[in-house]
């Protein structure tokens, strides 16, 4: 089934994104890569280093994807914006995941400074893609000010706590017309395929790969269950009902 | 407000009494909490928690390896000056000590810096002695700006200084402030600390605080354990980084564990603090602060603190020296003995050996405004 998801100009067709940070080491990478499908690589810029050598985070990831700095760290949408902007010209390329976090306790992300960053990103020429805390205006304000698509939070980052906002996040694929892509809590792959079976499109996972017994094969779990999430959700769910109906009809005779 | 008014009522704590009331089932209640409470912190601290200790490691490392993955960030102290003024029973430093006191001048620090960046790390802890005459806000900042070219974060462990002076040295591009009050116990406190501004334990109490209102990234704080009973000086230590954190939600505030170590003095601290109870600490902070970072620094022996990395420290100096100007020129006189002086190099191996990443650069000094 030919089923791409086209963001800023760029058709993918692994609607898995995946992390680069709490691996135990930077050359799990690749391989994790491999077994995932993604094509789509979320890097902070914090942690890039071009001096640094075999440590260089840079040095792992395969020139076929699509890098997605993000801006973590940034603590105002003025540290974004300059962030973004050290990453295009450090030749990160023009994507950009906003991350304004505040606080440091939860790391819940500040949707008004995301909107801000995102208003004079986006005006830049740059793919923009936020992070936030799934709210409908504020989603609808992200959208209005130029973000490619939108990533509302599953659960608070590292906590493998699933889909916890599910109704919420479901209200912004109903009602915000662009891809919504889940980001952060996912921690299993039933949960991934959750979130692509209400519409999601994509899903972004770091933690649940990175700190698995074995992330290489986690990594295809969860390639395989974000495949099996987006098929049911092309083929239409059936009704959920309270009470069960008999597949064949007891007034079937009638016809 | 400050924390010194929340530190009067946890000081009229029956805290000997407290210690032994505690019962096993109290900490295992703690465990099987979300957000721990001051008694559950207390529990975790009390004897009873000693037999749990296991349980304890095992949801501690649950907790880091969620929050902070497989990762470990590096760091290393550079000493900038030995001069200071105030005499304190545990430091070398202390001015009734008679060695041949050091300055770096700018060329020197530069130097220091490239050996430094060489070995890979780009993350910078800053030390003086405290003399304000000798070490003035200027030459930081002038030291700073040499720093920048080398390091993605510059941290200071120096003297308290004021609000208006931490956001002097924010815009110089300073990040991150690490400030011991290296004892809780005011009595204590003032027997330690004998002649000095340091004698000011209310100002050096507020000073984290301060540093959070100017602005700084992440605030490290610390008791230096043995010089008043652990148990005690742990939880108030914990209760200080909850203040700040409630308060300051947009600053990273981490703790540190030091023990006490040899010096050039006599002194010989008055609480024993074994191994065991050390891990104890460890593990009651990472459960009562599950975000916040554990530095562990080399005055722990290489055998432990190989062991201790599983446990919740997210944050280690390598490649250590403490005297100045020590990374290019020894031979000066060290402000303690290290226990660990391994090479950045073999911390990076010893950490990858164990499955973990050393982490050498995990923050861009951002002070350009945008336009």
């Amino acid at each position: 089934m030919h089923d791409p998801l086209h963001i800023g100009g760029i058709e993918l067709t692994s609607r898995l994104f995946i992390g680069t940070g709490k691996y135990s080491r930077n050359t799990l990478i690749p391989e994790v890569i491999a077994s995932s499908g993604s094509q789509v690589i979320t890097v902070a810029l914090r942690r890039v280093d071009p001096q640094g050598g075999a440590e260089n985070i840079m040095n792992h990831i395969p020139g076929h994807m699509t890098l997605l700095p993000n801006t973590s760290g940034a603590r105002t949408a003025e540290e974004a914006v300059r962030i973004a902007r050290l990453a295009r010209a450090a030749g990160l390329g023009n994507w950009v995941k906003i991350e304004v976090i505040n606080d440091q306790k939860y790391l819940l992300p500040d949707n008004l400074e995301t909107i801000r960053a995102t208003e004079i990103l986006a005006a830049e020429g740059f793919v923009v893609l936020p992070y936030m805390s799934p709210d409908l205006s504020a989603a609808l304000r992200l959208r209005d000010a130029g973000a490619a698509a939108v990533m509302p939070l599953g659960a608070p980052i590292g906590t493998n706590r699933g889909l916890r906002t599910k109704e919420l996040v479901r209200i912004l694929i109903e009602e915000v017309n662009l891809p919504i892509i889940v980001d952060a809590g996912i921690g299993k792959p039933s949960e991934a395929a959750e979130a692509m079976e209400m519409g999601a499109a994509a899903v972004l996972l770091n933690t649940a790969i990175a700190t698995a017994r074995n992330p290489l094969v986690m990594a295809e779990a969860f390639r395989e269950a974000i495949s099996a999430g987006r098929k049911a959700y092309l083929a239409g769910l059936g009704p959920v009902e309270e009470v069960a109906f008999a597949s064949s009809p007891l007034t079937g005779f009638l016809n | 407000m400050s924390f010194f008014d929340t530190l009067a009522r946890l000081e009229q704590y029956p805290y000997e009494q407290l210690w032994k009331e505690f019962r096993e089932d109290d900490v295992k209640r703690a465990l099987g909490k979300g957000k721990l409470n001051e008694n559950d912190l207390l529990a975790l601290l009390s004897p009873a928690a000693t037999p749990l200790l296991e349980e304890m490691a095992q949801a501690a490392q649950r907790l880091t390896r969620a929050h902070f993955g497989y990762s470990m960030q590096l760091f290393t102290p550079m000493y900038l000056a030995d001069f200071c003024v105030n005499h304190c029973t545990y430091c070398s430093f202390s001015s009734i000590y008679d060695f041949p006191r050091k300055k770096l001048s700018l060329e020197e620090v530069r130097r220091e810096a490239e050996k430094i960046a060489a070995t890979g790390l780009r993350h910078i802890l800053i030390l003086t002695g405290e003399s304000r005459r000798e070490n003035p806000v200027s030459y930081i900042k002038d030291c700073v700006d040499v720093l920048r070219e080398f390091f993605s974060s510059v941290s200071i462990e120096i003297n308290p200084l004021s609000t208006a002076e931490y956001k002097e040295l924010l815009q110089a591009g300073v990040d991150g402030l690490t400030l011991y009050q290296e004892v809780y116990h005011q009595e204590t406190y003032k027997k330690l600390h004998v002649k000095g501004p340091k004698r000011n334990y209310r100002n050096r109490l507020d000073a984290p605080e301060r540093g959070c209102q100017a602005g700084f990234r992440s605030v490290n704080i610390g008791t230096l354990l043995g010089m008043y009973d652990w148990r005690q000086e742990a939880f108030q230590s914990a209760m200080h980084a909850r203040y700040l954190q409630d308060r300051y939600p947009d600053c990273e505030i981490s703790l540190s564990p030091p023990r006490f170590r040899p010096y050039l003095g006599e002194f010989n601290p008055e609480c024993d603090v074994t191994d065991r109870s050390l891990v104890q600490i460890i593990l009651a902070y990472r459960l009562f602060l599950p975000r916040s970072g554990i530095t562990l620094s080399t005055r722990e022996p290489a055998s432990l603190r190989d062991h201790l990395i599983h446990l919740g420290i997210t944050k280690m100096s390598a490649g250590v020296t403490t005297e100045v100007g020590g990374h290019t020129n020894a031979g000066g006189t060290p402000q303690f003995e290290i226990s660990d002086s391994r090479s950045v190099q073999e911390i990076t191996e010893m950490l990858y050996t164990k499955g973990l990443q050393p982490i050498f650069k995990d923050w861009d000094i951002l002070t350009e405004s945008v336009t």
